[in-house]
């Protein structure tokens, strides 16, 4: 086997080792191609942990239904009439569509996004004010900064007590001041706040500032007997979102007698559809990447293959006195064919070395910050597996063109040139 | 040894051919010291390029140690080359970022000699040429007298059947030229075969047989009394 072959390799080494400067300025060119190609792949993979760190805290695979104004007149209805979901919706729906895993019903003061003043002390602010399960943790994960979220015992005990947002806590307390156990008053109501949270400032469906109070409690505070806003759904892993944001609108609009074709009296909103568009964009961004990185590769292989070509032409002479000492032309032309093998594969492996420095190096300037969607960018296993062989492969190929022409020489004509 | 029969070639110049070889009858026995004569255009350097097996003749036969040379493929040239012969040029053509050892075991490496064995042989063939010395030198750091005698021990490491050597002191100073001339008499004397092309009348008289070609057929071809090139050393 001529890759065990130790004199093969000292030849090789030997004669790349005699001109060191342009065997170096040789590999400038792979070294460049890979510290591009992976500094885009790690740069991809970078952003696309950078969504994914984004939206960590949000079901993909959910989606919102509210209530809008009917477009249709239907069954003795006039259009425009109102679309109020009752509570014993959210049972129809959970026992008719086995899909749905999580479903929070929602209940808002005033319509959506409205602000409520809240007051604490002389102190008001103007927050949404959300009646919720826990359930709804799941969907929408909250940072908590100090208390708990809503539970269990909240809803059952109708508890009168309220999660409020940092921004809220800005409003109502002095900075540093201690806000779990005191009250806060909404619509003349007092409720004790329990927990804080920080705004997820990646994906907020609920605001900046808000207060969270347990559903049964909004209930009977302000009156809402069996109404409900809104509902937050988390589908089964494995199911399409629009299929069950079907279903489950087939069914409201039986219930609520809405024309089939009635487009605006349910609102919805395909969480996963956000995700599918970033998840495409991260991946075309990635096939780019790898797409101009192999490119600047074969401009990188085919310099090696240029400069031994040039020296082959420089060596006429010396592979003709090797050919006339024995050589034969696979000796010959292996010789060249590992010698571009080697250039490429030992540039490829510095380049990459300082790739890997160069995105460490940014993952330390970037990779922390909440702002900037930019995570750990590095190169998986298999990508670089595929670069590197992809790289041999190419340099093997385009090696074959000086490694033709150097046996092509024939050696009498080799050694009449002087 | 060497056995050639009607040897013809002719070269292509666009639309005309130069016919260069024009029958050639040659006979060489083992242990035989040939000096190959003749002016430029004489053919005596597509003759040996023939013997060498760097280029192939139209017509005629070629009989190498009783092997017959014909149609061969650059893989099996190669191979005879190695087995066979032992070249030795005008200019040396050493490799110049090998050492004098490395230049003289490269033939061995082609042969698939082990790498001891080859360092071994190759200091060897480097002593009897009085260059153990200078083993681990470059080129460029011997004379030219020395290159020529390293260039010597390179074409005998692989102990071939024949040495051919094209004009090797052509690049050489008289006094250094009958030092080679010396080396080439003493190889012959162990009974090497030896063919040496050269156009100078006293490098070809310290050989033993002197055949003189002139376009491209051969005019003479004499036996003489040898010159030893010891006495002007």
């Amino acid at each position: 086997m001529w890759l065990f072959d130790k004199d093969l390799w000292i030849e090789i080494f030997h004669t790349l080792g005699k001109n060191m400067f342009r065997t170096f300025l040789t590999m400038l060119g792979v070294i460049f191609a890979m510290i591009i190609l992976i500094l885009l792949l790690g740069s991809a993979n970078g952003m696309s942990n950078g969504f994914n760190k984004v939206f960590a805290g949000t079901a993909s695979n959910s989606l919102f239904i509210w209530g809008q104004s009917t477009s249709e007149p239907y069954k003795g209805f006039e259009r425009g009439r109102r679309i109020r979901y009752k509570i014993e919706d959210a049972d129809i729906l959970r026992k008719q569509i086995p899909e749905i895993e999580v479903l929070a019903p929602r209940i808002e003061l005033g319509s959506h996004r409205d602000v409520v003043t809240v007051y604490r002390d002389g102190r008001k602010s103007g927050s949404s004010v959300y009646g919720d399960y826990p359930e709804i943790d799941n969907i929408t994960k909250k940072k908590l900064v100090e208390g708990r979220f809503l539970n269990k015992t909240d809803i059952e005990n109708s508890k009168k007590i309220c999660v409020i947002g940092e921004e809220t806590y800005k409003l109502l307390f002095d900075k540093g001041e201690n806000a779990i156990g005191q009250d806060i008053r909404i619509n003349g109501v007092f409720f004790t706040v329990v927990g804080i949270y920080k705004p997820n400032n990646n994906i907020n469906i609920d605001g900046e500032n808000a207060v969270f109070i347990p559903f049964t409690t909004f209930q009977k505070a302000f009156n809402t007997g069996d109404r409900m806003g809104w509902m937050a759904i988390a589908v089964e892993p494995n199911t399409k979102v629009p299929v069950v944001e079907n279903q489950i609108k087939t069914i409201l609009k039986t219930k609520y007698d809405i024309h089939p074709d009635d487009e605006r009296a349910i609102g919805s909103f395909d969480m996963s559809e956000i995700f599918n568009n970033i998840t495409g964009f991260t991946d075309v961004l990635k096939g780019f990447s790898f797409f101009v990185g192999i490119f600047t590769l074969l401009a990188g292989v085919i310099a090696i293959s240029n400069i031994l070509l040039i020296t082959v032409k420089e060596r006429t002479k010396e592979i003709g006195v090797r050919r006339a000492l024995g050589a034969t032309p696979r000796t010959v032309k292996r010789q060249i064919v590992v010698e571009a093998i080697v250039l490429t594969a030992f540039a490829g492996l510095i380049g990459f070395a300082i790739s890997v420095g160069i995105l460490g190096l940014l993952n330390s300037m970037f990779g922390s910050g909440d702002d900037f969607p930019f995570v750990n960018p590095m190169v998986s296993i298999p990508q670089f597996l595929i670069s590197f062989l992809l790289m041999v492969g190419l340099s093997v190929l385009i090696g074959l063109i000086p490694a033709n022409k150097a046996v092509k020489v024939r050696p009498i004509e080799a050694l009449r040139e002087e | 040894m060497i056995e050639i029969k009607d040897l013809h070639k002719s070269y292509k110049m666009g639309s005309n051919s130069l016919h260069v070889l024009k029958g050639i009858n040659f006979t060489a026995q083992s242990g035989e010291l040939v000096a190959i004569m003749g002016s430029s255009g004489s053919g005596k350097s597509t003759l040996l390029n023939i013997l060498g097996m760097l280029d192939g003749a139209d017509n005629g036969e070629y009989i190498l140690d009783g092997v017959p040379i014909k149609d061969l493929t650059e893989t099996k040239a190669a191979q005879y080359r190695n087995k066979f012969l032992g070249f030795i040029f005008q200019s040396f053509n050493l490799i110049n970022y090998k050492s004098a050892l490395e230049n003289v075991a490269l033939p061995l490496y082609y042969q698939k000699v082990g790498r001891k064995e080859r360092q071994v042989k190759a200091l060897n063939y480097l002593e009897r040429v009085g260059l153990k010395e200078w083993a681990t030198h470059l080129p460029s750091e011997l004379s030219g007298g020395q290159k020529q005698r390293v260039a010597i021990a390179r074409a005998m490491a692989a102990e071939p059947k024949v040495l051919l050597a094209d004009e090797p002191t052509g690049a050489l100073d008289s006094k250094t030229s009958y030092e080679v001339m010396d080396l080439i008499q003493k190889i012959n004397d162990e009974g090497n075969t030896i063919l040496v092309v050269t156009h100078e009348e006293d490098i070809a008289h310290m050989c033993k047989r002197i055949v003189h070609l002139k376009d491209g057929v051969i005019v003479e071809d004499k036996k003489i009394e040898q010159v030893r090139a010891e006495q002007y050393v």
